[in-house]
């Protein structure tokens, strides 16, 4: 295939594939309001955000009707042609979203910004937790591999199954108990900006680490040892190369496609952060945002986030497609 | 060697990280603050509103409190709570008239008076903090009130603007406030309910409703007038009530009443602004001894001493004597905290000057002697730690709708009933078990420290206990058997109709938690042999529920608005019950001889005649019980031994400025607590280091089998 009809036929795929969202994202965002209003009406959101003492019939009214949630959520009777779909919630609240412009929440503060000051944070732990993690569970897990059907091996998956029972909440109590009640060596939670913030993330970023080792070093061992039973490894050994050249070059290599599934999985998460260690830690990422906003019941908050969430995960299956073409040069879009 | 080496790399390592700081490695703020006089604190949960015409949580004001100033203030020492003057001269004291608008005198009859004037004259001489607001060119014009959307868009923070200003404050920002509670777009919490006493108010709302829908522009406020609040002269105002309210006082204490300039709604609304998180919700204007300056609710919030503050003497201090010139400390920081175990874990290191206790180290903490007093523990003591416990002029209570046909009405069943059911809820134990003994078993509406609340065998419910031992003990079961037999009922089986009663609980589901206590709550009713259906539901539906008077019994709670007994009656009062009128009467209870009773107590002074009326109504809602009346929480409080005058004022929220740090012994303190221990983790990478060395020789023998081959 030349490279021009290559790049042609990924072009006509991100297309298609971009197109293929659309729906998506509307019947996500379908299912949200859905799920949103089923719990809370919008009289639930006003007398959330007005308070509950002393609140009137007349307050209510108004908070409603100053932020459009006076109009009917899918379909409006009383309307007549293209109306009755467009002076619904429903039309008012998602056009904007596909023009990104995710507007002001129900409280008055403008969403974009908010996501663009607190999507820092979250990237600040969760890049270092990705890449470190990758870096110390393959080492870990080719290592393993090495020492298959040993004793070695044994004790690592015994290890590995140990680590995986435990909560994740187990290692975060446990982490700022040791290493910051304890031995006093990093503070406990907080944040800083700039290069003052590094010894806030230390703790954060080291316990996700630790956290995703078993069960990414477990499953990282089964992809390897699938691999390394195999023809090409036979040869490669054959022809002389190195234990590590075979597990380097050739092992690791050939089990790129699922470890890119994985990882590119993960890449909402790295923007949405982490609920819990968020707030464990006290970091202002986006972690808390949406649950905040569920708990304060502000629609335009969780259907923001939630649009987010979705592009982005839309985003990275596109981008997993992509990359199986780069580590895998037999797959075509 | 190689240890040795190991050990000053990873000790370089995290004094590097540390930025070089000779404070404690875990110590979260920067170094250079270890010598400034700072208040380190936290909070949980983020402010909704810092303006003052919505802000009612008690969370937010925590920050209101320090930044707006209404006209009083509650003593800081004195109890019961009394107020006094903030920017007033005095306590203003209302001035009745009658119809022909006449005169009646200090304390006439509530059906005499027609209006109730408030005349407030606040004191010369008081600046707003620096705000862009105000600040002002060569020719006097306003700097930033006319601003482009070009000269907006740069803008993100109140420190984006170049120049600040103040002015004074005069009568005319009170008067503003007061109408900024009908502005359509604010919603202000009290404005339906304020409209009931102040004159003209509901329809000067619909007079400024009216406007704002004609005028696509911002309402100006100055321009609307109205009967219930008027500037007399530059720091006097009046407000006008139509009928007799003596708490209306209370109010003036409540950041509601503080005063907000013209100036800031101008800036604030300027087009862009809002677009841009600039809003008066977000950065307060006040004149009190703090500023907002760093207002991040995902992250700190700071609030700094205000340089525009006048000072205010330190209650009783000499006036000769300038140290006692209130604020003391020169900035506050709270920093989120949504779990607790990092907040007290930081409180304990010493870089929290105070705390609540948390349940998880409750025992580590406190400790209870033979006479059920609490003390701190030896580990506290020995850490310099103080406690201090008030009980909370706050009540958490079990509610029977008395629109229920089984237990409400007032039927002599469901009155036998309901003071059966009042005996066997025995919430001393649940005072023990669920809060740490930390509350007190409610024998009414009012709690301690409330006029109206009596001490001793004469405040005990009589049909819930006895007086025995000099102390208020709860009848026995057998006494609640009985009272279940009368009312119809052996055991738990309706004699009649031989059918087992079972009861529906109402209550708000807070997940596993709380299933404990659902379990507690059966085993109480089952001790009359009744089957306690739990009925448990999110908030919005439990609201719901009881909006609709379609529960039947259901646990809630009040906190006081002001300490006077008519806040909390006023929860049993008919005309406010939440099917007749959706107020704040929960369980729709409906007495007249109350009722009337509560309609003379509310409009009296504190006094031994409204002592007697008092307890004429405690008196009927005792032998009614509509309520099991369940408990007062207390709160423990801890502090540091360098943190002064942590006096428990439940009431003021303005207690930031009383408050003294000992900065050299803090730091002193926090040196001494914590010291790094490194050892651990060197014997930890040594271990590694060493278990990887067997697997480096096994590699290397293998390959070098493998070649060899």
């Amino acid at each position: 295939m030349s490279p021009e009809k290559g790049l042609g036929s990924v072009s006509s795929y991100l297309t298609r594939r971009i197109l293929y969202a659309f729906p998506i994202l509307i019947g996500v965002n379908f299912i949200t309001f859905v799920l949103f209003f089923v719990v809370n009406s919008p009289d639930d959101m006003a007398r959330v955000h007005l308070g509950n003492r002393y609140v009137t019939e007349d307050a209510i009214s108004n908070w409603k009707s100053e932020r459009g949630y006076d109009k009917p959520l899918f379909i409006a009777l009383n309307s007549t042609g293209k109306k009755i779909f467009t002076e619904t919630i429903f039309f008012d609240k998602t056009v904007r979203l596909f023009t990104f412009d995710f507007g002001q929440s129900d409280s008055g503060r403008d969403i974009s910004y908010d996501i663009s000051e607190r999507m820092w944070p979250s990237l600040f732990i969760s890049l270092p937790v990705l890449c470190l993690g990758l870096l110390f569970t393959l080492s870990l897990a080719l290592l393993i591999a090495f020492f298959r059907g040993t004793y070695i091996d044994s004790s690592a998956v015994i290890l590995c199954v140990s680590m995986m029972s435990i909560s994740g909440l187990f290692y975060i109590i446990g982490g700022q108990y040791l290493l910051s009640k304890l031995l006093q060596i990093v503070p406990i939670s907080g944040f800083d900006d700039g290069i003052a913030s590094i010894k806030f993330l230390l703790l954060p970023i080291l316990i996700g680490v630790i956290g995703g080792l078993g069960h990414g070093t477990r499953w990282y061992r089964t992809i390897f040892l699938e691999e390394i039973h195999r023809d090409y490894v036979r040869t490669a050994r054959a022809k002389g190369l190195s234990e590590k050249g075979v597990l380097y070059q050739h092992v690791l290599r050939n089990a790129l496609i699922p470890i890119v599934t994985g990882v590119v999985a993960l890449l909402p998460s790295l923007f949405l952060g982490s609920l819990i260690t968020e707030a464990f830690f006290g970091i202002p990422g986006l972690g808390s945002y949406t649950i905040d906003a569920i708990q304060s019941q502000d629609f335009a908050i969780v259907r923001a986030m939630v649009f987010l969430g979705s592009v982005l995960y839309i985003l990275g299956l596109i981008l997993t497609d992509v990359a199986y073409t780069l580590v895998d040069p037999r797959i075509r879009l | 060697m190689i240890m040795r080496s190991l050990r000053s790399l990873l000790a370089a390592c995290l004094a590097l990280l540390c930025a070089c700081s000779d404070s404690g490695w875990n110590n979260p703020y920067p170094s250079s603050d270890d010598s400034e006089n700072i208040f380190y604190g936290s909070f949980s949960e983020r402010p909704k509103h810092l303006d003052p015409v919505s802000s009612y949580s008690e969370n937010e004001a925590v920050f209101t409190g320090q930044i707006y100033e209404p006209v009083l203030q509650y003593h800081f020492f004195d109890r019961p709570y009394r107020l006094e003057p903030l920017t007033s001269e005095t306590v203003p004291e209302p001035i009745y008239y009658d119809q022909d608008g006449s005169y009646l005198g200090s304390d006439p009859l509530a059906e005499d008076v027609h209006e109730v004037v408030y005349r407030i004259k606040i004191k010369p001489g008081i600046l707003f903090q620096p705000h862009p607001c105000f600040a002002l060119d060569e020719k006097g014009n306003y700097l930033h009130h006319k601003l482009s959307e070009q000269e907006i868009e740069s803008k993100t923070k109140l420190s984006d603007f170049s120049s600040t200003g103040t002015r004074e404050l005069i009568a005319a920002d009170y008067v503003y406030q007061i109408k900024r509670l009908m502005h359509p777009k604010l919603h202000s919490p009290i404005a339906g309910f304020m409209t009931k006493y102040i004159k003209d108010l509901g329809q000067f709302g619909n007079r400024l409703r009216e406007a704002s829908i004609e005028s696509s522009r911002t309402l100006d406020l100055r321009a609307h007038e109205f009967l219930g609040a008027k500037i007399v002269d530059k720091y006097t105002y009046e407000i006008r009530l139509s009928k007799k309210y003596p708490q209306f006082k209370y109010w003036l204490a409540m950041s509601f009443f503080a005063p907000v300039p013209w100036e800031a709604d101008a800036f604030f609304n300027q087009p862009g602004m809002k677009e841009h998180n600039l809003s008066l919700d977000w950065y307060p204007v006040g004149t009190g001894p703090y500023m907002l300056t760093e207002n991040n609710p995902n992250r700190r919030m700071v609030l700094e001493k205000n340089p525009n503050y006048r000072g205010e003497l330190f209650p009783g201090a000499d006036e000769s004597d300038s140290e006692s010139l209130m604020p003391y400390i020169d900035r506050a920081h709270y920093s989120l905290e949504k779990e607790s175990i990092p907040g007290w874990t930081k409180f304990l290191q010493g870089y929290y000057d105070a705390s609540g206790v948390v349940s998880d180290s409750f025992d580590q903490t406190i400790q209870f002697n033979t006479r059920g007093e609490a003390s701190l523990t030896e580990e506290m003591k020995s850490k310099g730690i103080n406690l201090v416990t008030a009980v909370r002029s706050s009540i958490s209570y079990m509610g029977f709708n008395m629109v229920d046909p089984v237990v409400g009405g007032t039927s002599e069943q469901s009155l036998l009933l309901r003071r059966a059911i009042s005996i066997a809820i025995d919430y001393e134990e649940l005072i023990s078990i669920f809060a740490n003994g930390r509350g007190t078993a409610a024998q009414g509406p009012i709690p301690p420290g409330i006029f109206g609340y009596v001490e001793g065998e004469n405040g005990i419910n009589p049909y819930v206990y006895k007086w025995a031992g000099n102390q208020a003990k709860r009848q026995k079961l057998e006494v609640a058997k009985d009272l279940l037999f009368r009312a119809g009922y052996e055991n738990g089986v309706n004699i009649n109709t031989g059918e087992p009663l079972t009861l529906y609980f109402d209550t708000v589901s807070s997940g596993p938690g709380s299933k404990v206590m659902l379990n507690w709550y059966r085993k109480q009713f089952s001790k009359l042999g009744i089957d306690l259906v739990v009925r448990a539901t999110d908030y919005n539906r439990f609201q719901e529920k009881v909006r609709k008077g379609t529960v039947q019994i259901f646990s809630w709670g009040w906190n006081a608005d002001y300490p006077d007994p008519e806040n909390f009656f006023f929860l049993l009062y008919g005309p406010n019950a939440k099917i007749v009128s959706q107020g704040e009467n929960a369980v729709n209870y409906q007495n007249k001889e109350f009722d009337d009773l509560f309609v003379r107590m509310r409009s009296m002074a504190n006094g031994s005649e409204r002592q007697e009326v008092i307890n004429r109504m405690l008196e009927i809602v005792r032998r009614d019980a509509p309520w099991v009346w369940g408990f007062h929480p207390t709160s423990y409080t801890l502090s540091h031994s360098w943190y002064g005058n942590a006096v428990p004022n439940l009431m003021a929220r303005n207690t930031l400025k009383y408050k003294t740090i000992e900065v050299s012994s803090r730091s002193q303190k926090r040196n001494e607590w914590n010291r790094p221990i490194i050892w651990p983790l060197l014997a930890f990478t040594s271990l590694i280091i060493f278990a990887l060395i067997p697997a480096w020789c096994v590699y290397v023998a293998r390959e070098r089998a493998r070649l060899g081959e």
